[in-house]
């Protein structure tokens, strides 16, 4: 099976995004790290590149600053990695980010693409079900647990009350959840095989895409903050300073 | 010009979340709820009682019906020129407000907490796991589709009833709509529910293993309490994943909140700030979720939790 994997560079999550306060726009380091809830999606198709005999291709969209997150991706043991790096995507929305990683997956060519469920900085939430409808194949959304029913994939696909026993062919788009696997850790050689991976470079005049901006940012405010109230130490009574608590808050 | 709310019907009708959505639509003007599943006597009159004039309900379409949907509602769309299309940010909406965006080319927003309906909209979304709050507003034709988050609008029966009700059977939608469900299974649990409860007491990481988690079921039955957990423990496989809180979890607002053994990441945060009251139990005295509680208790779940579920129980 030929799979896509798309994953994202970010910036640390340890040290918070800053916002250029005249534009409002995030100010990204040249440092960026994998977005750690794409190890997922990298597991899932890695795993099911192992057991139909597939390659396993990353797909990217972003400023390419350092690589430091894509090559930590490719020294899990994807093959090789493309990336969409573009100034005119700058600030894309979620709509012309699943646009572009749409073309660029057609133009790599796929039997399954794989998402994480939403990203860890801007978490939108809607770009895998985006890039199924532009590729015209099924949104295996949310799935915790996946495997292949011969050539058929099969998921638990997480619903509000519990989950879906869902089957489909491909081609297909699959989202996947943290719960869905144990990500790997790269191994010494796989970090030492990753710097010699290709990375092909790309813009959006390559793929005959261009940003189409629907919405505009009005205002950045701070969440009003909640107070942090009175903290005490347990000295084998802290459980009556709850009970306290409770009935003061007329719920006991 | 009206404004649309797409809801995904359960066998419990619309559901809490559809219903905040509703009554904030129906506060502006014309509100068409466009249902999808079995839309008895009932679940219209629960429709209409929460301000919808008018309903579109949606008809077959088996497996995943997010493909079969958005064609529909696009070809709708194109009739009607709805000035908004709202859904409550559950899973399957995600799935139908996905695939309908990229089918008429229009933005989504999500993440919304407020909604100003002005010309463009105004939405107001909660960004950078909860700390900033971000406004937008559409710039481009067509209608503005918005996903919110539960519990950030109070579903408020308005008392009226449904004018209109129109049927739409799903189309076929080729390989998009392939996928078959073979069967659903429910995690639910019984009893008291987050989305409701007065008290939820959620535990995580710390409570050290899945079978901890009977300390923080001992507390909630005594109390009422609705239970819930951290995405580390969902992941982990001790609780299933309808207890999660957070922002890839459930929103709740209970009278007071109280967190065993959780770190107070700002994607749990995101889910239960909005709390009337919280405690936390932590071992660390730096734990993040200290500056959030109105009562902070630092020590070990193990000691706090037993002797809480006692003296509760005598209460
Ligand atoms: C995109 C994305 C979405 C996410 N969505 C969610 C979400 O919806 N919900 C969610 O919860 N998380 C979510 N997370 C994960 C989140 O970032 C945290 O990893 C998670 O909330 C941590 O769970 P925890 O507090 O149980 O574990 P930890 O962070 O490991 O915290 C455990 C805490 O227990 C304390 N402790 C240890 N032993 C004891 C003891 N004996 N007694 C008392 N205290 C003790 C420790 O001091 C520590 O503070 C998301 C992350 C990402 C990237």
């Amino acid at each position: 099976m030929r799979i896509v994997v798309c994953v994202k560079q970010i910036p640390d999550p340890a040290t918070p995004g800053k916002l250029d306060s005249e534009t409002n726009r995030l100010i990204r380091p040249a440092e960026q790290i994998l977005d750690d809830t794409d190890r997922y999606g990298i597991e899932v198709g890695l795993n099911l590149a192992e057991q139909t005999d597939g390659t396993v291709c990353l797909l990217s969209m972003g400023p390419s600053g350092t690589m430091q997150g894509i090559r930590q991706a490719l020294a899990m043991g994807a093959d090789q990695a493309v990336m969409v790096d573009d100034p005119s995507l700058e600030d894309s929305d979620a709509l012309t980010t699943a646009r572009v990683l749409a073309a660029a997956a057609r133009r790599q060519g796929f039997d399954l693409v794989v998402t994480g469920v939403e990203s860890t900085d801007g978490y939108s939430g809607v770009v895998p079900q985006m890039i199924a409808e532009f590729l015209e194949v099924p949104a295996l959304t949310f799935a915790r647990r996946v495997e292949m029913d011969g050539a058929d994939l099969r998921i638990e696909r997480q619903t509000a009350s519990g989950f879906d026993d869902v089957r489909s062919g491909t081609p297909a788009v699959l989202s996947v959840t943290a719960g869905a696997v144990e990500p790997r850790y790269p191994t010494f050689r796989g970090i030492m095989a990753a710097k010699n991976k290709p990375i092909e470079t790309m813009t959006a005049a390559d793929l005959g895409v261009a940003q189409t901006s629907g919405q505009r940012v009005v205002s950045v405010e701070p969440a009003p903050e909640r107070q942090g109230g009175e903290v005490v130490e347990d000295d084998g009574t802290g459980h009556l300073r709850i009970v306290e608590f409770l009935e003061s808050a007329k719920v006991i | 010009m009206s404004v649309w709310v797409f809801i995904e019907g359960t066998d419990s009708g619309p559901g809490e979340s559809a219903l905040e959505v509703l009554s904030k639509a129906a506060s502006h003007g014309e509100t068409v709820a466009i249902y999808l599943g079995e839309a008895s006597e009932q679940v219209l009159a629960e429709l209409g009682r929460y301000g919808a004039s008018a309903v579109y309900v949606l008809t077959g379409g088996g497996g995943l019906p997010a493909a079969a949907v958005s064609i529909t509602l696009a070809g709708l769309i194109e009739q009607e020129s709805p000035e908004a299309v709202l859904f409550a940010q559950t899973y399957a909406s995600r799935d139908v407000a996905g695939r309908l965006a990229a089918r008429i080319n229009r933005p989504v927003i999500s993440n919304a907490v407020d909604v100003a309906f002005e010309s463009g909209y105004r939405v107001t979304s909660e960004l950078f796991g909860g700390t900033k709050l971000v406004e937008t507003s559409f710039t481009a034709q067509g209608p503005a589709l918005v996903l919110v988050r539960p519990k950030s609008f109070a579903a408020e029966p308005r008392g009226g009833t449904v004018g209109r009700v129109e049927e739409h059977r799903l189309p076929e939608a080729g390989h998009a709509g392939s996928a078959q469900v073979l069967g659903s299974k429910v995690e639910q649990s019984e009893g008291p529910q987050l989305s409701s409860a007065k008290v939820i007491i959620s535990g995580g990481r710390g409570l050290g293993g899945a079978e901890a988690y009977s300390l923080i079921e001992e507390v909630a039955e005594p109390l009422g309490a609705a239970t819930g957990a951290t995405r580390a423990i969902v992941d982990a496989g001790w609780v299933p994943y309808s207890k999660q809180v957070g922002q890839t979890g459930k929103t709740v607002k209970p009278e007071v909140y109280i967190a065993c053994g959780v770190s107070g990441a700002m994607q749990h945060l995101v889910g239960m700030k909005d709390s009337k009251r919280i405690v936390a139990i932590n071992k660390d005295p730096e734990a993040p979720i200290f500056s959030v509680a109105d009562l902070g208790i630092v020590g070990d779940v193990h000691n706090v939790l037993p002797k809480l579920a006692e003296v509760l129980r005598e209460h």
